[in-house]
């Protein structure tokens, strides 16, 4: 998986615990909660959805991990690929 | 002490066969069912009645994901009360406003749906949702109200069984004369349609019914009844303190001038009419009316064999020899709406002070001659000579029993 398809499985999932928002210019380096309506319980919804969907563990240390799209394809990345 | 007269100045409800007053009055009318099958986990398919609200009229589509189907049944029904009080959100003093949602149950529908999830996980906690608790409490309907409307008084929910709607309203009546709210949001919601365990507990029973036509399902009076037909719904309705009404200039529906909640103490699903008599009488009393001054009695049967029976024989018990006073039921239209089944069929009523037509009882093919109450609507509805009152009886499990008698307002 690359990094681009790592946040394309990030955005859809913010599409599905976040149906309001518009996805279509989100910004990679800028924090997801600085440009979109998400509080605490939808980042819990986004590790929950890892761990349904794809069997992605996060652990609460490192939730920071997810704050923008950057971020997450860099911490996500490398694991969907040691899913492999 | 002089309590204050307390009004009804809005009205909002969903109904499996309407979603306004309005509508869901000319479904009364013309004898317009909203029963129909829906696919029950574990089950197959049973008879429900749905309702079909627009849920996102005042809720985003991620307040849907995270809140619960009575949460957005309660903030549908008291923005639509809020809209036919005329009154707007920001008009309200948030901090002198209370909500009293009156519920049957809650937190089976989310449970169920947690459980089958983490079913599909090897039943693994770790895939339960965070979401669970908070959708789960049981002050949640009232609470998501208070969420969407930002207001800060006291909102919470009465459980009271399938009387939880007349419990709703007599909360926030009081809460009213105590002087503790300026406002209140009062009235009942169910959704106990998304839970499986309602309808098989109801089967288990033997209370669940079932007919070829849904729409002939539920069919309170008849001698081929054969249970409940359980149904999602709700009614909330404004309340306030007479003197508000009058200085804000507000339409009145009708005044809340009598109240009874009583319990049977002898069964935890069978009635006791004695009681049941006894709580309408108490209602009585306490508006300072005879069963004479009751033109519309609105009842609580819910089509099961020995419940309808045990109605009967209280209601003709307590109205005996009053000619003018008319009886009927709803559930025959929409089935038992649970927590919202006294809230909505009063309302299902209130018109009656305007056009004095009395709605029927329908599905009554073949009357029981053990409901065969004298003043009994069936199958038509009736143009009374007046209607100055409606008494409205609500009863549930565990012997709750409510009436509630809602009078023309007259200054």
């Amino acid at each position: 998986m690359t990094k681009d398809e790592c946040k394309q499985v990030v955005l859809d999932i913010i599409a599905e615990i976040a149906p309001d928002e518009d996805l279509s210019d989100v910004k990679g380096d800028v924090a997801l909660r600085e440009q979109l309506d998400l509080d605490s319980m939808d980042f819990l919804d986004i590790v929950m959805e890892l761990r349904k969907q794809h069997s992605i563990e996060v652990p609460e240390a490192d939730y920071v991990q997810l704050a923008s799209l950057d971020s997450c394809a860099e911490y996500l990345t490398p694991k969907f690929n040691a899913l492999v | 002490m002089a309590l204050s007269r307390v009004v009804i100045t809005g009205v909002g409800l969903t109904s499996p066969n309407g979603n306004t007053l309005e509508e869901f009055r000319r479904s009364l009318l013309e004898g317009k069912g909203g029963i129909s099958r829906i696919d029950m986990r574990y089950m197959g398919q049973v008879l429900a009645g749905v309702c079909d609200f627009e849920a996102t009229k005042y809720q985003r589509r991620k307040d849907l994901r995270v809140g619960t189907r009575a949460g957005s049944i309660s903030i549908y029904c008291a923005r639509e009360a809020l809209a036919d009080a005329g009154i707007e959100v920001d008009q309200l003093d948030a901090k002198r406003t209370g909500i009293y949602v009156g519920t049957t149950e809650h937190g089976n529908v989310e449970t169920e749906n947690e459980v089958y999830n983490i079913s599909q996980f090897d039943y693994d906690t770790k895939f339960w949702s965070h979401h669970h608790n908070p959708r789960t409490v049981s002050n949640n309907p009232a609470g998501e109200v208070s969420l969407n409307l930002k207001v800060h008084g006291p909102a919470y929910t009465i459980g009271a069984a399938c009387a939880a709607g007349n419990l709703g309203l007599i909360q926030g009546m009081q809460m009213l004369q105590l002087g503790e709210v300026d406002f209140a949001i009062a009235g009942g919601v169910s959704e106990s349609i998304r839970s499986f365990g309602i309808f098989a507990g109801f089967k288990s029973q033997g209370a669940l019914a079932e007919h070829e036509d849904p729409n002939k399902a539920s069919r309170p009076f008849d001698k081929d009844r054969n249970g409940i037909v359980v149904s999602e719904g709700g009614a909330l309705y404004t309340l306030e303190r007479l003197e508000d009404a009058q200085a804000r200039g507000a339409k009145i529906y009708g005044e809340i001038v009598g109240y009874k909640i009583n319990s049977d103490a002898t069964d935890y699903v069978l009635p006791n009419p004695e009681r049941q008599a006894e709580c309408m009488r108490g209602a009585l009393e306490k508006a300072g009316m005879q069963p004479s001054d009751i033109h519309i009695v609105s009842t609580h049967a819910t089509a099961t064999p020995l419940g309808d029976i045990q109605e009967c024989e209280a209601v003709r018990e307590v109205f005996a020899d009053c000619p003018d006073t008319h009886i009927n039921n709803t559930k025959g239209y929409i089935g038992h709406a649970m927590g919202a089944a006294g809230s909505l069929e009063l309302a299902g009523n209130l018109p009656s002070f305007e056009d004095g037509l009395v709605h029927p009882t329908i599905n009554v093919d073949n009357l029981d001659p053990k409901c065969d109450l004298p003043g009994l609507v069936i199958n038509e509805a009736k143009q009374a000579k007046r209607v100055d009152a409606i008494l409205n009886n609500s009863f549930g499990m565990l012997g709750i029993n409510s009436a509630l008698i809602i009078k023309r307002f007259s200054n």
